[in-house]
Order: structure tokens, then sequence, then C-alpha cells
């Protein structure tokens, strides 16, 4: 899947997180989370595979963790993917891409 | 060194006879030879301590590099008057190398920290430390380990003398022209100042600062003038509106009602819920609403509460004027309600932070308690709990009276959700112990009740009453299973923190921590 625009999704809430994905080349990850020094490495690994579980190979991706659990984590870096390349509104492959 | 909590305390730290914890009674029995301040003769008949400013009392009192200067948290995060002290004593006087011995330190006091990292404060000594003075003091920044005690510790800490307070400092919502103070009266009313009681009668030196100046005799005094040496009247000793919030609400979550009610549950199921039984609750969410689950259980079984202690608030006053309640004994006050009731309401009294809390002093009110309720930010397999530090291993809590209250009572029990965001409450080694796990009896969450094994009576309690429990390990998996398991933290070997248990012995060290990076 192609990064086409920058696009959000998430909030800074308790609990939330922030994910900005960007065109990039290859992928490039900028974390900052309150839970860094115990969940930091899970986090990035949870983000990571999602980014590859969607076919991302090029992308800056932004993540403002607030102690997300990793279905959170999941969710925000898909839609924020989907709204990069205009599939949020339709064709989000429910089932395949999205598990 | 490794202690009776399991944790490796370093051999630097054993020495002028500091011993590693033991046990939750150790020191029973044996002699404590108190300290006694130098104080100064006031012989020739003075009208007025009044001097002009706090540079002037710092003078008056002797104020010199090196020395330790006393701060109770009765205005709590309202408090103007640890900041103003060390103001004039660093900027005014450029005075440098200074101890603050404190009951608790906050967001209200986040200036002292540039002291801290401008090396003019260079020891602190606190029963809480929380915002910028806790970032600061974890990141390395003070010259010493900080030295963490609890409430009761800490006064048994300044009567053994190991901690010497060259000038106390009380913040005193009024005071007559020679100290006589009271924490009721002004336009900064905080109730008790039992905090602050120890404070006078063993430093050398008394500093009153008051915004509020009343005829003389202010009495019934908590802070009495035969211990003041000066009196400093400032425009505004604190804002009002954060020393005590209107009124402690009970919380209407009904996650916290349910623990609540859990806990009112299992209080009922103890042979101790009888007539007269006594109590202590924190003013957390769950804590403060177990009281309204309670007062049915006393209704329905036709009972009165005997006595409460603690720091108290608005619906513990309610129960006391309703006479569900005996009596009231405070050492702080929350909010208005119970600022406007200490030594008004019939029954409603001020104790000294010793009377409180003191472990080596001839029995403290703690020791008499029957139950208490208490909150948690970890609490581990070993029922060890931590009020300390923050999971990321930064300073930003109080042990406060938790391991008093929880080594006093016959039923400590601590109320806490089982994660908080993605923080695992029940975990596997909290970061810092602050209360021993053979102090702490039941855990109740939103996910269920475990019993420490240790009390088999209360476990049969629970069954008698049907009240389902499981065991620690469980909920500790089941948190786990919500939030993932977290990585360990990592440290250096620095010592920012030293954990003192309320004996006098070291439960725990805090490391420097070392940020993880990816």
């Amino acid at each position: 899947m192609e990064i086409l625009k920058t696009a959000a999704a998430g909030t800074l809430e308790s609990s939330d997180c922030l994910v900005t994905v960007e065109p990039g080349e290859g992928i490039h990850l900028d974390l900052s989370s309150s839970v860094m020094n115990q969940y930091g490495r899970q986090i990035k690994a949870t983000v990571l595979s999602t980014l590859e579980r969607l076919g991302v190979e090029n992308a800056s991706v932004t993540v403002v963790d607030k102690g997300a659990l990793d279905c959170t984590l999941k969710a925000r870096v898909e839609c924020a993917v989907f709204r990069s390349n205009g599939t949020s509104a339709s064709n989000i492959p429910w089932g395949g891409a999205v598990r | 060194m490794k202690n009776a909590v399991g944790r490796e305390i370093p051999d630097e730290l054993l020495v002028n006879g500091k011993e590693v914890y033991q046990g939750k009674y150790y020191m029973d029995g044996k002699y404590l030879q108190k300290a006694a301040p130098k104080t100064h003769r006031y012989e020739k008949p003075q009208e007025s301590k009044i001097v002009a400013s706090l540079a002037e009392a710092l003078k008056a009192c002797g104020a010199r590099d090196g020395m330790t200067f006393s701060f109770h948290h009765h205005l709590r995060n309202g408090d103007f008057v640890a900041n103003m002290v060390m103001k004039a004593a660093i900027e005014e006087l450029g005075l440098k190398d200074l101890t603050i011995a404190a009951t608790s330190l906050g967001e209200a006091h986040d200036p002292i920290a540039d002291y801290i990292e401008e090396g003019k404060v260079i020891g602190i000594q606190t029963s809480g430390i929380r915002g910028r003075m806790g970032e600061v003091v974890s990141a390395g920044k003070l010259k010493t380990p900080a030295i963490i005690r609890s409430h009761g510790g800490r006064p048994r800490a300044i009567e053994a003398g190991e901690v010497h307070i060259d000038i106390a400092f009380v913040a005193a919502p009024t005071s007559d022209c020679v100290g006589n103070c009271r924490g009721i009266g002004g336009k900064s009313n905080c109730g008790s100042l039992g905090y602050a009681m120890t404070d006078a009668k063993y430093a050398d030196h008394v500093v009153v600062v008051t915004d509020c100046l009343v005829d003389f005799p202010n009495f019934p005094a908590s802070v009495e003038a035969i211990d003041v040496d000066a009196v400093v009247v400032v425009d505004s000793i604190g804002n009002p509106r954060k020393i005590a919030s209107a009124a402690a609400r009970i919380s209407q979550n009904p996650r916290d009602l349910m623990m609540a009610e859990n806990v009112a549950k299992v209080i009922a199921s103890t042979p101790y819920f009888k007539e007269g039984f006594s109590f202590q609750t924190g003013v957390g969410g769950p804590s403060l609403a177990a009281n309204l689950f309670l007062e049915k259980y006393m209704d329905e079984r036709n009972i009165k509460m005997g006595w409460a202690i603690g720091g108290i608030c608005g619906p513990m006053v309610e129960l006391l004027k309703k006479g569900k309640v005996g009596k009231v004994i405070d050492v702080q006050d929350f909010d208005l309600d119970a600022v406007n009731s200490i030594n008004q309401t019939p029954g409603h009294y001020e104790m000294s932070a010793s009377q409180y809390a003191n472990p080596a002093n001839k029995g403290a009110f703690v020791n008499k308690l029957d139950f208490v309720v208490l909150a948690a930010l970890e609490i581990d397999t070993g029922f060890n709990v931590n009020v300390l530090t923050g999971s990321d291993g930064v300073l930003r809590g109080a042990p406060g009276g938790h391991p008093d209250t929880a080594a006093g009572s016959k039923v400590c029990i601590i109320v806490t959700p089982l994660t908080r965001g993605r923080m695992a409450t029940v975990c596997e080694k909290v970061v810092t112990v602050t209360t021993p796990g053979d102090c702490v009896d039941v855990l109740v969450t939103d996910y269920g009740i475990a019993v420490n094994p240790l009390r088999p009576d209360l476990i049969e309690c629970l069954d008698r009453a049907g009240i389902p429990h499981v065991t620690i390990e469980s909920l500790k998996e089941k948190a786990y299973s919500l939030v993932g398991r977290p990585d360990d933290l990592q440290w250096e070997d620095k010592v920012v923190a030293v954990l003192e248990a309320r004996d006098g012995t070291i439960l725990d060290v805090v490391r420097k921590i070392k940020p993880l990076e990816l």
C-alpha cells in the first residue's frame, strides 16, 4: 500500500495514540510514549508489523503514544494508512489486511 | 545485602548502624535515645516576636550554609511558604548546601527544583515527592540521595536525631504575635497542623509564617509560642483553592463503586467489624466510596464506628455528625468540610504525626486500627506495594501514612483497578517497595479479590461469607494478558533516593533510570 498524502488517526487522550503517516523512502518511525521504558519495544514491533501487513514499504510514521493497548495501536496505524491513500471511505480490506 | 523484601541494598548505605529491612516488628522492644534541640532562651519579656521579613527571621535564627530547614504540607498544592523561605535563604542571604526536610513536596514546589539543579539544595528528606522535584531527583541532580520516610517514620527519625532540624518553618493560617498557631480562623485555612507539631518540638529554631495575625492568645494552639522564635507576617501563605477542595465528592464511576462495595463486603465479613470498630480510608475514588457502602453494613447490623483517623474529608465528617462514628482524629484535612469541622464538631480532634503513626513511640493510633483502605500505584505477587515511583521509575508519589497504617492495622485492604491505561497495577515485581507485603492483607481489584496467604484467617472469613477470591498470581496474569508483559526497567548504578522503612531500616533504593533508546 502506498502513502500518497499526509494523514493522521487517533488522539492524544490517555490510553490512545496519535499516528501520522507521510510519504517517505523506506520506513522511518518516530516514536514517543508515556510508557516508553516498559513498552517501547513492543509498541515499535506492533507498529512495524502492522505496516508490513498492510504492505507499506515507504512511509515516515510518527507515533505519539499515551498508553494505548496493542489493538488500539494497530487500528490507528491502519486508519492513518487508509486515510493517506483514499481507502478509508470504501474498499477497506476487512478480513484481509485488516484483522 | 538483600533485605526481607528481596531488595539489594548497597553496602555503602549500611553505615552508622543502618540496617536492612528485616520484617515488620523487628525493632519492637528496643530502646530509643531521643535527641534534644538546642534552643534559645527568651527570659526577658517580649511584647512581640514579629520580624519584618523572612530574611530577618532567618538571620535571627542564625541561618547559615549547610543547615536543614523543615516544612509541613498542610497547605498541600497551594503552599507558598516553602518557596518563599528557600528564595529568601538562597537569593537574599546567599546560603548554600541546604537540606530540606519536608513532610511532603509537590507541584507547588517546582521552583525549588532550580535550587537543586544549581547545587544550592543538596539534600531532600520527605514523605512525598512529585512534580519537577521528583524529576530532577530522579535525574540524579541532587548531590546526596533523597531520603523518603513515611509519616510515622519521619517523626521517629526526628526524635532519634537521625534528622536534626536547624530551623522549622510553620505555615500558619492564624498566629498571634508570639507564635501560637492554629490551622483555622484565617484566610488560608487548612484545619489540622498535625505534621508540624514534632518539628516544632525538635527543631533548634522555629519560625511561624502567617497571613492572618490574630489577638493573643490564639488558643487552643496547634504549635505553641513556647517553641517559637520568630513570627513573619506575609501577604499570603497559600492559594486557598489549592489548599482544600470544596468537598471531596464520592465517585460516580461504576468501576470505583463496584470495587468500593467489595471492600465493604470484605470488611463486613471479618470478626473485627463489630460495635466500636476503627477505620481509616484514603481519599482516592474507590477508597473514599468505601465509606458509603460501609455505612449500609453498619446500619444493617446496627453497629457504630468507634473512631476514624487519617487525612480526613467531608464524608467522614458527615458520619460523625450523623452519630455513626464516635470520634474523628486527624493529622490533615483534605476538604473544606473537614477544615471547618476540626475542633468545632464535637468529637473531631487534631493529633500530631507522631501520635498518628510513629512506630518508635509507646503506641501510635495506627496500632489500634482495625481496618485501613489504601490505594496503590503497583502491587506485586508478594503483596509489596509501591506508592512512590511511577512504572517508568521516576519519583512521583508519597508513602505518606501508607506503610504505617498497613503495619499497624488488623486488616489492610488495597483497592486499585487491575490496569491503568497500559500499566499493569498488579505486577510481578513493583518498581520500589514502599509498603512491605507482610503488612498487606487483601487486594480488591475490578477483576477480583486476592487475600495474602499469610492471612488464612481472612481467607476463611471470605469463604464463609461466600465472597469469591483468586490468587494474586492469576490477577497479575490477567493484567498482563490485557496490556502485555512490560520490559524490565534499565537502571544506572547511582542511587537517587533511599526508601526507609518506618522503623528506620532500609526497605529499598531508587536508582537513576536509564531511558530506553530504540
